[in-house]
């Protein structure tokens, strides 16, 4: 049996005891860089969330006057009678949503004025500076964490041999969203590899996203706006820094909605242990379609 | 049936509420606090390494861009007798000292810092909490004043203390109080502001003397500034953390 890293070439190394292919899918590098990357997302998020408590608004420009309206506000509206109404504010639009944010039941039972609910902040109760604690220590490790695995992508051509999209992924993109939609996923040697789809989601998680996670985050600094002044400017100011930070923070939520969805779709034992043990079974190819 | 009751969102909420009571355990642990502010180091680390050499000035804005209403956050009027009759004699008698480490300890009355060297700027203000404003701030640079009562050579830190007390103590123990380091200090934005927006400073803002520290966040930058003092160590002063929010678990370095 040979055991092959991730830059060589895939060979046939183990087979399970129900006879499926296994393949070393993904490097020990990548999978620790995963699930590291993973729990520094989840801290961030909640401490994040924790951060944006203390001044539940999102403005645009180089200042947020408290005469503008902003972009979005959560806020708790007291009323002369009853229980205070939590609104969430997006342009002109507000929407009633007392009992998740804005107003709702904190840990102890009692009715809290917060913007996001005690469940999804770290910690649970209103805390700015252990929040930030949180916050910076673990963007240290995820901005570690994320130079190392591009130095290593690039380095053994992860990136360009795994996540680049080849001219046949680009010319089978339409049946690729296809399959996707009808919840259809690869078998054989098409499971070996990433989709095209999947190609694009991790490139801009990667590429994009991420990136722009960590500059939005460094551009909130009047330390290091002094340092490299171009920085504000990229998004127009720091208050448009921070609701560009939010709004990444929203589309990189909705994709691990999506990646754990696709996870539990395409086999979720399989799949977790290609991303722990990196041996992942390929589903033999059927020509018959399962009714 | 009982057991129906237990919905898929009353268990994720047990299930989340049983991790979240562990991340709050955490939270409070002093040794995770420890860990997790490392990372101030590396903060502070990081940005001296592009700070100190060019001195870079925090971006200075046109007048156009100065906010409408820039909300006056903390304390908006200190609450002892001695600042009230203070603000009633228009800061007449008010000195601004500036002792500790230094050969001449001083004394100076708002109209001979007014008669001093001073710099306008049109600057950024960020607050902790996440918002922006920006203003206008005239002042005596504080190196002028650290070089007229010079300096001793064992200071490392200057120090402000305040009129306001936030928590309403009766002792002094709350006292607002702030530290900067002598690379801050000498900084030429860093400045004791006597005005706002070509108006004499409000009261809200820190009548008569506010501390404006460009390239840090909101809460260094100490109001009600009473007197400076040199020190070369702050540990026996407040709760030993540098100031009045550092004491209550904020950062001392807050460039971030």
């Amino acid at each position: 049996m040979t055991v092959e890293t991730a830059g060589a070439k895939l060979t046939i190394a183990r087979r399970t005891r129900t006879g499926r292919e296994l393949i070393y899918r993904h490097g020990l590098l990548v999978r620790i860089a995963h699930w590291v990357n993973a729990g520094c997302f989840a801290v961030l998020l909640m401490s994040g969330l924790q951060i944006f408590n203390a001044y539940p608004m999102l403005d645009w420009g180089a200042k947020g006057d408290e005469g503008d309206p902003a972009l979005l506000s959560i806020y708790a509206e007291d009323q002369l009678e009853g229980p205070p109404i939590g609104w969430v504010q997006i342009g002109s639009a507000k929407f009633d949503t007392t009992g998740y944010l804005g107003v709702f039941r904190d840990r102890d039972g009692f009715l809290s004025g917060r913007a996001f609910p005690w469940y999804l902040t770290l910690p649970s109760y209103q805390a700015l500076a252990e929040g930030r604690r949180w916050h910076f220590f673990f963007a240290w490790l995820l901005a570690i964490n994320g130079l190392v695995y591009f130095g290593y992508g690039f380095a053994a051509r992860h990136f360009q041999r795994d996540l680049k999209p080849t001219g046949g992924d680009l010319r089978g993109i339409g049946r690729s969203i296809l399959d996707h939609l009808r919840l259809r996923h690869p078998r054989g040697d098409a499971a070996k590899r990433y989709n095209v789809l999947q190609k694009f989601a991790y490139l801009g998680i990667v590429f994009v996203l991420f990136p722009l996670m960590v500059i939005s985050g460094i551009t909130m600094s009047p330390g290091m706006d002094s340092a490299l002044p171009w920085l504000p400017e990229i998004f127009g100011g720091r208050p448009s820094a921070r609701t560009i930070h939010f709004i990444t923070a929203t589309l990189l939520v909705l994709f691990v909605f999506v990646h754990v969805l696709e996870v539990l779709l395409a086999g979720f034992f399989n799949e977790m242990r290609s991303i722990i043990t990196g041996w992942f079974a390929v589903r033999p190819e059927k020509t018959r379609r399962p009714s | 049936m009982n057991e129906t009751v237990l919905t898929r969102r009353a268990a994720l909420m047990a299930t989340s509420g049983l991790l979240l009571a562990g991340c709050d355990k955490l939270s409070e642990s002093p040794t995770v606090q420890t860990v997790l502010a490392s990372a101030e180091e590396l903060n502070l680390g990081g940005q001296r390494l592009v700070l100190t050499s060019s001195q870079p000035l925090a971006r200075e804005y046109p007048a156009s861009e100065i906010s409408r209403d820039f909300k006056a956050n903390g304390t908006v009027q200190p609450d002892s007798d001695e600042y009230r009759r203070l603000m009633l004699t228009e800061f007449t008698d008010w000195r601004l000292k500036l002792d500790g480490l230094v050969r001449k300890p001083s004394e100076w009355s708002l109209d001979e810092l007014k008669a001093m060297p001073s710099r306008a700027q049109i600057t950024r203000h960020d607050c902790v909490e996440g918002w922006s404003a920006i203003g206008e701030w005239t002042g005596v640079p504080l190196s002028h004043l650290l070089q007229q009562a010079e300096l001793l050579p064992n200071a490392r830190y200057i120090v402000f203390r305040c009129a306001d007390d936030l928590i309403g103590s009766h002792d002094g123990s709350g006292l607002y109080y702030e530290s900067i380091d002598l690379i801050d200090a000498h900084h030429p934005q860093t400045i004791m502001a006597y005005a706002m927006n070509g108006k004499p400073l409000p009261v809200p803002h820190g009548a008569p003397l506010r501390l404006r520290v460009e390239r840090q966040l909101g809460y260094k930058m100490a109001k009600y500034v009473m007197r400076i003092q040199a020190v070369d160590d702050f540990s026996k002063i407040g709760l030993g953390r540098g100031g009045f929010w550092e004491d209550r678990g904020y950062e001392w370095y807050a460039g971030i």
